[in-house]
């Protein structure tokens, strides 16, 4: 899972254009959205395809978005769940 | 009878120079195009992060607007829907096209698709500023100097706008140029009156 | 008050018809537009609905006379242009300054796509002559030059609201008395670059789009041309024909919230509403129709929902989006809905809202959900509201 989260952070640096921050400056838990991180809902676009790039998971359903989403650590959660039932 | 206005600011953005008021305050020809607009923003410490998400015609016009705007320009003086944006260019968004084009193959960046018009700089300008008043975009083969003049002049004739950012900002490969103008009703130190004599000769960088 | 501007002709092109008489039994009948791509070769074919026009290129090569090779845009942008020059009777009057205020969104990407296709595994393939008219400006000056109108050509390009930019730009230019007649208006015809562009923002509706419902899902896009001359008092009294109506108001603001979605408030919807009523001396009560720019998207319908409660309560005027039946025709649909609501004023008529079940229970009014006719209208406004912040509202009145 650490490594899991290390990696997320690396990729939603580099698939958001975040360029002035560092893989470090993102917390497990911080909220990505709103405060925190101060991401919009493009950005929330650009995460439904970084899950699909990097891990083939697909969500069509935008509304998952906000749970999926909400830190580091829930997007981890998520991709193992969906990674565990595929194998 | 006519309304007086004047250009009270310009800001020149190309060939890796920045001019503010025809003095160039920040050049570095052994950058990029890109690598320069981003030097930019850092050296000018403009501080918004949303900068770097943008495609390259709205980092541009951003910079420019926000150079031309600093030190020059009161927000206090208007109320949000008395400030204008007209712009063109001539490649409208081509340069994004292409780019958001190549992700499509494979998945589509909505990133990339979202400044996919040529008039997002626009939209980007004024969220940054919160500038609500008139907006228009227009795409021309080359700058001109006469349609700039009339259009925005009728805007202010009408009453519809107190003040205006005007100009070009174009962005294609490795070639940008943004030439912006701030018209204002009142004169302050160097400005010169708004016609199209004065545009053509901002535009075509001639300080003489 | 400034000299009237005048509508004298009205030209449109989209799914539901391939002109200005098939569109409106189309809109009396309740036929909508949508259906499985047809034209556009796309890996969402079969699942996702569009609103194409019923004419493959050869057959609107024949109709215009323009090269069928050249972009889709044009094409459609020839024939609608061309049906309002002859409703207006223009043809036969010599030596009027006419201009063609032209908008959109694609300009030739319909070409440049299919060549891109065959370019990029093989730089030796593609033709390039498919690429020439890629610029906005071209569909523009293809169609100038085949109606032969040389005085003054410009191109506006700002998303969805470009057409009914371009139709009040024109209307300036008439008042100022630099042109005698404006052919204004815009047009957009789908590809691939857009369709996937809407799906990867996830505004895209999968079925039948529903706008100003509770359970709206997105939009569906559309592609086709409209297009209204505009003229002086003085040049109206030369033509034949009556003219249908003044172009009486319009505004254009900025919602200054985001790239791509509308403030919850409709800032900018309301500020450019009201600024249009403002231009023409109307009060909210005033206006009989409101043609919605109603996408069908969240977003927009509560936006502009919104708006429309601030500006217009307790008062609330007729009001539907005949995206229902057209789709979102993005570049064109400023021009389209201005025809559209010049036709509704012309025949007191209203058009439904398709597909309305459940009202939004945020807005204390529901969109007419019938054919209306035989009705008194005497000012009907349009709203056009696009990505960029850039939002406009055109007011047409019974002169």
């Amino acid at each position: 899972m650490d490594k899991l989260m290390a990696d997320l952070k690396r990729q939603i640096i580099a698939q958001l254009n975040l360029k002035d921050l560092k893989p470090e400056d993102i917390g497990d838990d911080q909220p990505l959205f709103v405060e925190g991180l101060g991401l919009d809902s493009i950005d929330a676009l650009e995460l439904i395809v970084l899950l699909q790039q990097e891990y083939k998971i697909k969500l069509s359903n935008a509304d998952e978005g906000p749970k999926v989403f909400q830190s580091v650590r829930s997007m981890a959660e998520y991709i193992t769940a969906h990674q565990a039932q595929k194998k | 009878m006519s309304i007086a206005k004047y250009i009270t600011a310009t800001c020149i953005i190309t060939d890796q120079i920045i001019y503010k008021n025809g003095r160039s305050i920040f050049e570095n020809k052994n950058l990029s195009a890109t690598d320069f607009v981003d030097a930019a923003y850092k050296h000018f410490d403009i501080g918004y992060p949303k900068f770097y998400k943008m495609d390259n015609l709205s980092k541009l016009g951003l910079l420019a607007s926000d150079i031309l705007l600093k030190e020059s320009f009161n927000k206090a003086n208007y109320q949000p829907e008395e400030v204008g944006i007209v712009l063109s260019n001539s490649n409208a968004s081509l340069d994004t096209d292409i780019k958001y084009y190549k992700t499509v193959s494979s998945f589509p960046s909505p990133a990339l698709f979202v400044y996919t018009l040529p008039n997002i700089v626009i939209g980007e300008i004024s969220i940054k500023n919160t500038f609500k008043g008139e907006n228009a975009f227009f795409v021309f083969k080359e700058f001109d100097a006469t349609f700039i003049a009339s259009y925005v002049n009728d805007l202010f004739e009408r009453k519809i706008i107190e003040t205006c950012i005007c100009g070009w900002v174009e962005w294609m490969g490795e070639k940008y140029k943004a030439v912006l103008l701030l018209v204002e009703k009142q004169e302050s130190g160097q400005s010169v009156i708004f016609n199209e004599g004065n545009i053509n000769k901002i535009y075509s960088l001639d300080h003489g | 008050m400034s000299a009237p501007v005048l509508v004298a002709g009205v030209g449109v092109i989209s799914a539901i018809g391939n002109n200005v008489a098939e569109s409106l039994d189309a809109l009396e009948s309740g036929r909508a537009g949508m259906g499985d791509m047809h034209w556009l070769d796309s890996i969402h074919r079969n699942r996702i609905p569009v609103a194409e026009v019923n004419l493959s290129n050869d057959q609107l090569s024949s109709l215009t006379g323009l090269d069928s090779t050249i972009t889709r845009t044009a094409l459609l942008s020839m024939v609608a242009a061309r049906e309002a020059i002859e409703d207006a009777g223009l043809i036969n009057i010599p030596r009027l300054r006419t201009g063609f205020i032209s908008a959109n969104t694609v300009g030739g990407m319909d070409k440049s796509e299919d060549f891109f296709g065959d370019f990029l595994p093989d730089h030796a393939k593609g033709k390039l002559r498919d690429i020439i008219h890629h610029e906005c400006g071209s569909p523009t000056e293809l169609v100038a030059d085949q109606l032969g109108i040389r005085d003054y050509i410009t191109t506006i390009s700002t998303a969805c609201s470009s057409s009914a930019n371009a139709i009040f730009f024109g209307a300036r230019l008439i008042r100022h008395n630099m042109l005698d007649a404006v052919i204004a208006g815009g047009a957009d015809a789908l590809t691939r670059f857009t369709l996937n562009g809407f799906n990867t923002l996830m505004i895209l509706d999968n079925e039948y789009c529903k706008p100003f419902d509770e359970n709206r899902k997105g939009l569906n896009l559309g592609e086709g041309a409209g297009y209204v001359v505009l003229v002086s008092e003085q040049v109206a009294a030369r033509l034949k024909k009556k003219t249908y109506c003044t172009l009486s108001g319009f505004s254009n603001a900025n919602d200054a919230y985001h790239q791509t979605a509308s403030s919850p408030e409709g800032t900018g919807s309301f500020l450019a509403m009201k600024g249009a009523l403002a231009e023409s001396g109307l009060q909210p009560a005033d206006i009989d129709y409101i043609n919605l720019h109603g996408t069908g998207t969240q977003n927009n319908d509560i936006s502009e929902g919104t708006a429309i409660r601030i500006l217009f309560d307790p008062d609330y005027p007729k009001m539907s989006s005949t995206k229902s039946f057209t789709g979102h025709t993005l570049g064109a649909s400023g021009g389209i809905e201005a025809v559209f609501s010049v036709l509704a004023l012309e025949h007191g008529i209203i058009y439904p809202n398709l597909r309305l079940l459940t009202p939004m229970k945020e807005l204390p009014f529901v969109p007419e959900t019938k054919f209306l006719k035989n009705l008194k209208l005497k000012h009907v406004l349009s709203n056009s509201f696009g990505f960029g912040g850039n939002c406009t509202s055109l007011i047409f009145s019974k002169y």
